[in-house]
């Protein structure tokens, strides 16, 4: 079981949270002036490292607020967690 | 390879007896272990199933044999050993269906090709419906299914209680069974055979299967594969192969290409071996169970991704705990039966849920991945056509939607209708 640190409600067992993915991606900007290339870059492609992982958790169960963690994909540690303005780092090393 | 070594090697009754009398002391290697040579038409990287499938097709119908296939572990030591070795075709989209269907045509002959047993029994897959609109589903897909050559039968409650005497089909189950999708020539195979059969077929045929030998690094000239760097050195390849599902990711970064893939752990577990007592594979969607019963005994049960992304091959306790609810509630005989071992895999979860067997945008770099939970059963299929499009340099019709551009050209195959969730599939 995952001991999860939301940074609103403290430290609390994996099952109240829900996993929302790389937290490293950015939405492109302008819908107009985007390659539709840009678009489904953003939409499909991943890093998917092995090792540190910048992701987003919900904590569905709980305050029901987004937040960000940082989690080594290969030892299941987290080493960070903080609000979705935070910065982590870089989710691969 | 020589006549009489391939003799030697052959497995039959009389090879049974003869080596009785040295007290199977005497029994030949089934595969060699070479040396890498310094350069090959073809390299492998990764000796599962999928890898060693791709190496034998290669030398046995295309000619080419100057393969090897590189694996950083042991052989069949990753998703090849760990799945719940369900073999079935029963797909609702065309391409899907297709391919999983000659997969599975190449299963019913396996044993007798790679004169290996095994152990493939086609005890049938039951699909379980838990609503009227998902007995409606079921229906359509079986009719998507007999339309593309594939046998289906729809069952209803009692027939399914027939087949499966120990399944809760009572109106009180927690979620009561409306009737099921029956494939009946789906079943199960001997997952650990399946790597050792087609290790010892394309050794037979001259490939070099070389183990403890872990891929660090792809080299490039211009945008042209020039081999692999190794814990073992290096190794000059014409053409690269990559069959390392669950590390897809890391391999194609290694030549630069970033994949629409996510790696998450699937978990497996097995109780203790109980006398038969469940004849065919059942899978309920609405619990997210499949269960079947083992040769030796064990009930085997598989359930859905621990659900963030991971490559560690071991899980968390919220989703054993998950699986054997479901189970339970289905099989209530269960609940007094010990658990004896659960394990993990890293899977390929691709955006849209489909495998993706193709080249890659580097020449002479291709790959076979993306399996998702499903690869096991495609593995004859999956090293069929990807020894084709490894050998003619284009995909073969089978695997031509499974392409790596329809990410970028719109032609998705979302089996489930789940969208770019990889972990929803």
């Amino acid at each position: 079981m995952l001991l999860i640190e939301c940074p609103y409600c403290g430290a609390r067992a994996q099952i109240e949270f829900t996993y929302g993915g790389d937290a490293t991606l950015s939405r492109p900007g302008d819908l107009s002036a985007v390659e539709t290339k840009e678009w489904l870059d953003f939409v499909y492609l991943r890093e998917n490292p092995r090792g540190p992982h910048i992701e987003w958790w919900h904590h569905s169960a709980g305050c029901r607020r987004w937040f960000k963690v940082r989690r080594d994909t290969l030892s299941h540690e987290i080493s960070a967690t903080g609000t979705p303005d935070s910065n982590l780092g870089s989710g691969s090393v | 390879m020589n006549f009489s070594r391939n003799l030697a090697l052959k497995y039959s009754v009389f090879s049974l007896a003869r080596n009785a009398f040295s007290h199977h002391e005497r029994w030949p290697e089934a595969w060699r272990s070479p040396d890498p040579k310094a350069e090959y038409d073809v390299i492998i990287v990764g000796a599962g199933g999928h890898g060693l499938a791709t190496a034998y097709y290669l030398a046995k119908e295309h000619g080419i044999s100057n393969v090897a296939v590189v694996e950083k572990g042991w052989l069949g030591g990753g998703n090849t050993g760990r799945n719940t070795t369900i073999v079935r075709s029963n797909y609702l989209l065309d391409a899907n269906a297709r391919f999983y269907e000659f997969s599975l045509k190449l299963w019913e002959g396996l044993s007798r090709d790679l004169n290996f047993n095994l152990m493939f029994s086609q005890r049938g897959v039951i699909n379980l419906a838990h609503s009227d609109p998902q007995l409606d589903a079921y229906a359509r897909r079986g009719n998507a299914m007999r339309l593309n050559g594939i046998d289906a039968e729809l069952l209803s409650r009692e027939e399914i209680q027939r087949r499966v005497p120990l399944l809760d089909c009572s109106r009180k189950a927690r979620f009561p069974i409306t009737g099921g999708l029956l494939q009946p020539r789906g079943g199960v195979a001997r997952h650990d055979a399946v790597a050792w059969g087609f290790a010892r077929a394309a050794d037979a045929r001259g490939v070099d299967i070389i183990q403890n030998c872990e891929v660090t690094g792809i080299h490039k000239q211009g945008n042209r594969v020039t081999g692999v760097e190794t814990t073992r050195g290096y190794i000059g390849a014409r053409k690269i192969g990559l069959a390392v599902a669950g590390n897809s990711s890391r391999l194609a970064a290694m030549a630069g290409v970033t994949l629409p893939i996510e790696s998450h752990v699937l978990q497996a577990m097995v109780t203790e071996p109980l006398k038969p007592v469940l004849h065919t594979v059942v899978t309920s969607g609405a619990s997210h169970l499949y269960i079947s019963q083992t040769d030796k005994g064990e009930i085997l049960m598989g359930g859905d991704l621990d659900g963030y992304n991971s490559y560690a091959q071991r899980g968390n306790l919220p989703l054993i705990e998950h699986v054997i609810q479901a189970a339970v509630s289905l099989f209530p005989f269960l609940s007094r039966t010990r658990l004896m071992r659960t394990w993990g895999g890293v899977m390929d979860m691709t955006m849209d849920g489909s495998p993706i067997i193709g080249k890659l945008p580097v020449e002479g770099l291709y790959m076979n991945g993306g399996w998702c939970y499903g690869g096991f059963k495609a593995t004859p299929g999956s090293g069929w056509v990807f020894a084709w499009t490894l050998a003619k340099d284009q995909p073969h019709e089978l695997n031509a939607a499974f392409n790596l551009d329809r990410f970028h050209s719109g032609w998705l195959l979302d089996e489930k209708g789940a969208g770019a969730t990889p972990g929803a599939h």
